[in-house]
């Protein structure tokens, strides 16, 4: 990883490495600045309200006087925590199910393509509704909500590459060599499709942050309570026609530099392990 | 398809059932305090709740089935007769912004790789890439401090103006309450289809029959409406009926920020209210609206590719 050459210009491979580090470490830095961030910076302080951006107040103050930076920082550590646990399990099952799909026969095979169109075929925000609705909102009924909703592509496309790997010669060798299924699952198919599952659960996580901040904009997400970004946001509108335009701005600003580095970090990761360098 | 939605109509159905928030409760609102214990009983009993769960349902989809929704508790009125309302306002919205994303989008992709690697294709992808992670609220928010706030040109929210007669509103009013929402759903919506244009363009350039035409001489705009729009168009409007669930979830929140009456917030009201009946009928709904936009979307393969119809008859 240090071998990198001082000299620009760096080749396709070292660029992507280059962004993804660099990516990282910015998401690195915002986490540790939501976990250290002093608590004391957004209790209520009446004599400071309303400021616009200032160079002590980099976001601005809301109406009660709370420092917008900090509220944001924490905002993001927030969603990030959520986005991991949502895409982390989201992906989770959506490798279980595409393995199973693929490699445990015709019967399961279709039952679960059914059940991919089944929650394909409702819209995703009216399921993640739906769910928070029934789990009575907060953090574990957006958690869930989250996981629930965002595994199908990621398992039709996990599923097309297990298949193809199960056609291919090596396997069916292994196979009249009597090897088991599991066996053959575990020592063939899983370490071709890591690198499937690494990219798919990165490039899962922007949209789970987004729908995360979305359901908690309409209301039905996290708590009011919580320095989330859907909070903050759906807080400003109140705020919105008297022109203080710095409480929906930056955050939101924010949200989506967050998504981008994740976006980023996906798609670089594409191109390390994808072998074939003709694409841009 | 059948299966699916049978499937649909019961799984939410258990959801819902499942929900901590009391129907009667969520019914009877802040007057719970005067309602005795033996109305509330008599409630129970009405709407059937004290029977088992799939007895309820057996109830509530036989009556779907003959076209009867149940009354939504909010409204006080028929669910079909609130989704049919809030619909048309939605499908004004959603259709407009699904023109107008899918126009701007597709010319954009095809600017882009017809100059690819040029200064303008870089910012069309760096617009696209930037765009396909904003929340859309967040866009509904900007615009509305843009256009609304600072310029002046466009009222705040909702679909009619205040303080006016339902007869004496205009269209140009409706119009006008029209425009920022539906700016900010084709915003976002443009993203997905340039991009995808712009990649396929790219493959037709790179094609025999594109370095043939070249070859004798053919470039531009020619080159282009003769070997080109057709083979991208396809996959482009495609594309865009299957986009109809993300539309919708998009319309959700674009509504929710300009409070504009239409389908969306009222899912969004259904579901922080409690109000059983009318999420239901919107699940339904909106799963079927889905549908058909799958449905269009293959129907327009049908029509514009010849191809597959001779592949029909052999």
């Amino acid at each position: 990883m240090n071998t990198m050459p001082k000299k620009f210009p760096l080749n396709h491979k070292q660029w992507a490495l280059a962004k993804i580090i660099l990516a990282a470490l910015l998401l690195a830095l915002v986490i540790i600045g939501g976990l250290f961030l002093d608590e004391g910076r957004i209790v209520t302080n009446l004599t400071d309200r309303n400021s616009p951006p200032s160079l002590e107040h980099l976001f601005g103050t809301d109406w009660l006087g709370r420092d917008m930076f900090t509220r944001t920082i924490m905002g993001l550590t927030l969603s990030i925590g959520v986005g991991l646990i949502g895409a982390l399990g989201s992906a989770s099952i959506a490798m279980f199910l595409g393995m199973a799909a693929a490699t445990m026969g015709k019967r399961a095979d279709r039952l679960i393509s059914w059940c991919i169109d089944l929650f394909l075929s409702v819209p995703h925000l009216v399921t993640l509704i739906l769910i928070a609705f029934t789990l009575g909102g907060g953090f574990k009924g957006i958690v869930i909500g989250l996981t629930l909703t965002h595994w199908p592509s990621l398992a039709r496309v996990i599923r097309a590459e297990v298949m193809q790997i199960r056609s291919a010669d090596y396997v069916q060798v292994s196979r009249r060599m009597g090897k088991s299924r599991w066996w053959i699952a575990l020592h063939h198919i899983v370490p071709h499709v890591i690198p499937q599952f690494l990219v798919g659960f990165m490039l899962l996580f922007p949209h789970v942050i987004l729908h995360e901040a979305a359901v908690t904009f309409i209301g039905l997400g996290l708590s009011p309570h919580e320095p989330a970004i859907g909070i903050i946001l759906s807080e400003s509108m109140k705020y919105l026609s008297s022109g203080m335009w710095w409480l929906a701005f930056f955050p939101g600003l924010c949200l989506l530099i967050i998504v981008r580095m994740f976006d980023q970090i996906g798609e670089n990761i594409r191109l390390l392990t994808s072998s074939d360098s003709n694409r841009d | 398809m059948v299966t699916l939605l049978v499937a649909i109509c019961f799984i939410s159905f258990l959801l819902v059932k499942n929900s901590p928030i009391d129907p009667i409760q969520a019914y009877i609102g802040a007057d719970m305090l005067k309602v005795s214990p033996e109305q509330r009983a008599k409630i129970t009993e009405y709407w059937g709740l004290d029977q088992p769960v799939m007895m309820q349902f057996y109830h509530w989809g036989s009556a779907v089935l003959s076209g009867d929704m149940g009354t939504s508790m909010i409204y006080r009125r028929p669910v079909m007769e609130v989704i049919g309302e809030r619909f048309t306002n939605s499908l004004a919205l959603m259709l407009s912004a699904w023109v107008l994303s899918g126009v701007i989008g597709f010319v954009m992709g095809i600017i882009a790789a017809m100059k690819k690697g040029s200064w303008i294709d870089r910012l069309i992808k760096w617009y696209c890439f930037t765009l396909a992670s904003t929340p859309t609220f967040w866009m509904g928010l900007l615009v509305l401090i843009v256009f609304a706030v600072w310029l002046g040109w466009f009222p705040v929210g909702m679909g009619v103006p205040a303080g006016v007669l339902a007869e004496d509103v205009t269209l140009l009013d409706r119009i006008q309450h029209l425009i920022l929402p539906a700016l900010t759903l084709s915003i976002v919506g443009i993203a997905n289809v340039a991009l995808h244009t712009r990649e396929k363009l790219i493959d037709v350039l790179a094609s025999d029959y594109v370095l043939f035409a070249r070859a004798r001489g053919k470039q531009g705009m020619v080159l282009f409406w003769r070997h080109g729009l057709r083979n991208v168009a396809l996959p482009a409007i495609t594309l865009q009926f299957a986009g109809f669930s993300e539309l919708f979830g998009g319309a959700v929140l674009a509504e929710q920020v300009f409070s504009y009456p239409g389908l969306g917030q009222a899912t969004v009201e259904a579901g922080l209210r409690g109000d059983v009946p009318l999420l239901l009928g919107i699940v339904i709904f909106t799963t079927i609206f889905v549908f058909v936009g799958n449905l269009l979307a293959d129907i327009s393969y049908r029509v514009l590719d010849p191809r597959t119809r001779e592949g029909r008859k052999v």
